[in-house]
């Protein structure tokens, strides 16, 4: 039985004529211990997808089960602590006036988990702070570091699964490199199972072993890493995807304009 | 006379003249413990062309930029031997001139567009009203402005966006509308920090593709702050590469791969890349030596 | 009980009593109080580099100082009256002359400050933490709660402060406390404005997100994460404020709807000394001094405040 099971989901903002559907009907399945990624263009809904299912947005429909437990509109306590969620921004991810022994703390708190200072002390260690961090606030670190810091507050309650929303795309290249690895070996000995959302199509083929492309909403297709990397592509907006990775292109520009005409008229 | 007319190519005699010209810059911060440099004595021209800065987290790329526009915090001390714009000095100008530049002849697109925003107001009023600061129409004419800009940055539903606060736009949206509120004005000079880093490869393209526009048929001259080095490799004319707040190479970007500093290389070794899968990435280790290497002429490469 | 850990750090951080500087501006702070104090030091070195709101607090200090030491201070009894010497000119025996009344008015004026400062504090203590509570509730809920709250501030916002506080000592009757909760009725709106205002602004942060997918509830989210990013703002808007109240309780005492005679309200007897003001300068000058320099004191400190606070310029 997959770890996580999405049906049909459906997330729309808005009421009338206005209202916008950001997810639609969306299923996915993710096995335990597997990175699943998650690519496609900004605004599509990616961020949507991993906010209902962490439970931050409680106007959705369809169907969500992890770890065989049915996820309504409202999460008990417990079920906040299955799903754990690191965003993109590590410079708004924490709060401003709490040292990062507070922001340590306070899931412990309301899990009314013991033994805090050593848990605090081992979080830290854990993504390779040492403890001279821990009473410092979060103006007082770089990028990285700040998202180290989300990372083992995401981490210290014990979750099976970690949403990541392009968790590194606020750090340069080498700090990029350091968390990828961090996030790399936690998978392995926390046997955790990562949904990890991002644009840079060589950071998700780095992690990934599949992923989905999504577009306006919808869920276009599912393909292997090898696959992609094969040139399996069945859908053109993939393959433009695959080829504006290689950088700045200015044909590729222009036929992105018509690819996005024609998508319109689809639609 | 030159009256420079706007959405036509400026008003500029010799292609290759700088547009900004620093020489020198430095920005230092008094901390509690003792003061910080963030820029450390750095010179640079830029003309009509695209030049890209890149350098790790913290090296100065920000502060070089906010500090060409007067944008720095107030605790940061600025000083550079030249600061000119189309051989204007800025450092002579006082703050209600420099209000005038700012915006209108130069602008920056800040690099965390969250933050940026103000976050109860809506994004579309914010980009007509940053039309509106420097131009003398109505506010339907700002309006209507706008709606075209966020077109122009490619975003979908222009009309719905345009009524949506900050925190109910997607990432990528935020960064457009940046983006468009930037543009709105037509500068000159545009600064561009990190403006695509929450856009995905296609739209990012595309919204290269007006800046690109821009240089080629306005003149527009661009400095790109990032840390994308395929980006800047494959986009920009030139590249600086910065760190601990100085130039330590720069090169043609067409060249960037195959830069000779060991910084250098070892940003362009911890890119994870596609046609090639690593178990791990290769982490940058730094050479304290490269922290006092001599600060590279402003016209080399 | 000391945990290792905590033991661990303290030992490698100088103790407070080997050297409180060091203490305070050691890079890696080892506990969760050295972190705090070292903000709040490096906050009041801000602070101190800030002239004018140094002279504010000064003065601050200095009423302070003169209400709590009022009876060693003054030379005279306030209230004892002595017609024989009354409207005196300012001399060596009664420093800023005397009243109508013969009653010391350097005295009256050193008496004064405890009334002022009764005044300021009630009204802060009772304001701010209702302010506060209905703008982060208003902005945390948003939908019907946010629109009944607001509507209600709408009400009090829409009379001119000085205006309701008249109407209200009318309804009430004049009197000290009665001035007290009109002040207050009045005060509040604006702080409920001002904490719902940075609630919409912090409500929709990562932060807050990331602390309710730790399962916090509402009640832990504003209280332990908006509303002490509302505080400095709040704090900030209270210290400026102060300055409008004094001037508010000043304007009642002086249409004899606050303190009553024979109380040595600043306000009240600038009002009386009005009448002589022509023949005798100094019964109108001084406590007149005393309510500018004060409300401009306050004003001065809060803009230090502001500076201080402002997490942008950590
Ligand atoms: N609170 C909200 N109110 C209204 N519309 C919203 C809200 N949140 C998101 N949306 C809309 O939903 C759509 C999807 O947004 P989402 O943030 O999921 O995109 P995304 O795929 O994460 O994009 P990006 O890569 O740019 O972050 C967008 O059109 C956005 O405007
Ligand atoms: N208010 C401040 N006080 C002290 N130092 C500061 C302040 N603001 C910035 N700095 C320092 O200035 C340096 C340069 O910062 P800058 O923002 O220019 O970096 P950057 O190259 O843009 O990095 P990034 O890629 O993370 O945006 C940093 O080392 C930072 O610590
Ligand atoms: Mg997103
Ligand atoms: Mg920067």
């Amino acid at each position: 039985m997959p770890l996580i099971d999405i049906r049909d989901l459906r997330v729309s903002f808005g009421e009338g004529v206005g209202a916008i559907r950001a997810v639609d009907a969306v299923s996915i399945t993710i096995e335990e211990g597997e990175v699943y990624g998650l690519v496609g263009e900004s605004g599509c809904g990616k961020s949507t997808l991993l906010r209902a299912l962490a439970g931050l947005n409680p106007n959705w429909s369809g169907a969500m089960t992890v770890a065989g437990q049915i996820l309504g509109p409202r999460r008990s306590t417990a079920q906040y602590k299955l799903m754990q969620m690191v965003f993109q921004d590590p410079y708004g991810s924490l709060h401003p006036r709490h040292t990062i022994d507070g922001l340590l703390a306070e899931p412990l708190a309301i899990h009314a988990i013991g033994e805090s200072d050593r848990r605090i002390v081992e979080a830290l260690d854990r993504v390779g702070l040492d403890a001279s961090f821990r009473f410092r606030y979060p103006h007082q670190l770089s990028g990285g570091q700040r998202q180290r810091v989300a990372i083992a507050r995401a981490l210290i309650v014990e979750p099976r699964v970690l949403l990541l929303d392009e968790p590194t795309s606020a750090l340069d290249v080498s700090i990029q490199a350091e968390v990828l690895n961090l996030l790399d070996d936690l998978r392995r000995s926390q046997k955790l199972t990562y949904l990890f959302v991002s644009h840079d199509l060589a950071v998700v083929t780095h992690m990934c072993r599949r992923i989905g492309v999504m577009r306006a909403g919808r869920l276009l297709e599912e393909m292997t890493v090898d696959a992609l990397l094969a040139g399996g592509t069945t859908h053109p907006y993939t393959r433009h995807l695959y080829r504006a990775s290689a950088g700045y292109d200015r044909r590729l520009a222009d036929t992105a304009e018509v690819l996005d005409d024609s998508d319109e008229e689809i639609a | 006379m030159t009256m420079i007319v706007l959405g036509s190519p400026l008003a500029i005699a010799d292609e290759s003249a700088p547009i900004v010209s620093v020489r020198n810059l430095r920005v230092a911060f008094d901390t509690p413990h003792g003061a910080v440099e963030a820029v450390r004595g750095i010179s640079f021209d830029i003309a009509r062309e695209k030049v890209g800065i890149v350098g790790e987290s913290g090296s100065g790329k920000s502060m070089t930029g906010r500090a060409i526009l007067r944008l720095t915090p107030p605790k940061a001390r600025v000083s550079a031997e030249r600061l000119d714009l189309h051989g204007q000095d800025l450092r002579a100008l006082d703050e209600r001139a420099m209000r005038l530049v700012r915006g209108r002849r130069m602008s920056m697109i800040l690099q965390d567009p969250r933050y940026s925003l103000n976050p109860v107001v809506r994004v579309g009023e914010q980009i007509a009203e940053a039309y509106l600061v420097h131009r003398r129409v109505s506010r339907a004419e700002a309006r209507d402005k706008a709606r075209a800009m966020l077109e122009t940055v490619r975003i979908r539903h222009p009309d719905r966006v345009y009524e949506l606060y900050p925190h109910e736009v997607s990432g990528g949206m935020g960064q457009r509308v940046m983006i468009a509120m930037m543009l709105i004005a037509e500068p000159e000079f545009l600064i561009a920090d990190e403006p695509t880093s929450a856009l995905d490869v296609t739209v990012r393209l595309q919204v290269l593709a007006i800046l690109d526009d821009l240089v080629q048929s306005r003149g527009l001259g661009l400095m790109f702050i990032s840390h994308d080095l395929n980006l800047v490799a494959t986009f920009c004319d030139r590249v600086l590469i910065m760190y601990a707040g100085r130039i330590v190479e720069t090169c043609p970007a067409a060249e960037l791969r195959r830069a000779r500093h060991g910084y250098t290389r070892g940003l362009l070794e911890s890119l994870p890349r596609i046609d090639k899968r690593r178990d791990r990435l290769p982490v940058l280790e730094r050479d304290p030596a490269w922290r006092d290497a001599p600060a590279v002429s402003p016209r080399e490469g | 009980m000391p945990t290792s850990v905590e033991t661990q750090t303290n030992a490698e951080s100088p103790q407070p009593g080997a050297g409180i500087r060091n203490w305070l501006t050691a890079e890696i702070p080892g506990s969760a109080v050295q972190a705090r104090a070292q903000r709040a030091y490096f906050g009041w070195i801000r602070f101190l580099r800030n002239p004018l709101a140094v002279v504010g607090l000064s003065v601050i200090v200095l009423l302070v100082l003169a209400a709590v030491f009022a009876p060693w201070i003054a030379t005279h009894d306030p209230l004892v009256q002595n017609l024989a010497t009354r409207l005196q000119p300012p001399s060596a025996e009664h420093w800023f002359g005397t009243d109508q009344l013969g009653r010391d008015l350097y005295s009256r004026v050193i008496y004064g400050a405890r009334i002022t400062l009764y005044i300021v504090l009630l009204v802060t203590a009772l304001v701010a933490p209702i302010g506060l509570l209905i703008g982060t509730l208003a902005g945390y809920y948003g939908g019907a709660i946010d629109v009944a709250l607001m509507r209600l501030t709408d009400i009090f916002l829409a009379f001119p402060g000085l205006v309701l506080a008249l109407a209200f000592v009318a309804a009430l009757g004049p009197g000290l406390e009665n001035a007290v909760i009109a002040i207050s009725l009045t005060n509040w709106p604006g702080f409920a404005r001002l904490a719902r205002a940075e609630t919409l602004i912090v409500r929709s942060s990562d932060y807050i997100a990331a602390s309710r997918l730790q399962g916090a509830s509402s009640g832990r989210i504003v209280g332990m994460h908006i509303v002490p990013m509302c505080m400095p703002s709040v704090v900030v808007r209270a210290t400026l404020s102060m300055a409008g109240v004094i001037l508010t309780a000043a304007g009642l005492g002086f249409l004899g709807l606050g303190a009553q005679p024979p109380s040595p309200e600043w306000g009240a007897m600038l009002s009386s000394g009005r009448r002589y003001m022509l023949d005798y300068w100094w019964m109108a000058t001084f406590p007149g001094l005393a309510i500018v320099l004060v409300s401009l004191a306050f004003n001065l400190f809060g803009d230090g405040l502001r500076d201080v606070l402002d997490p942008r310029n950590e």
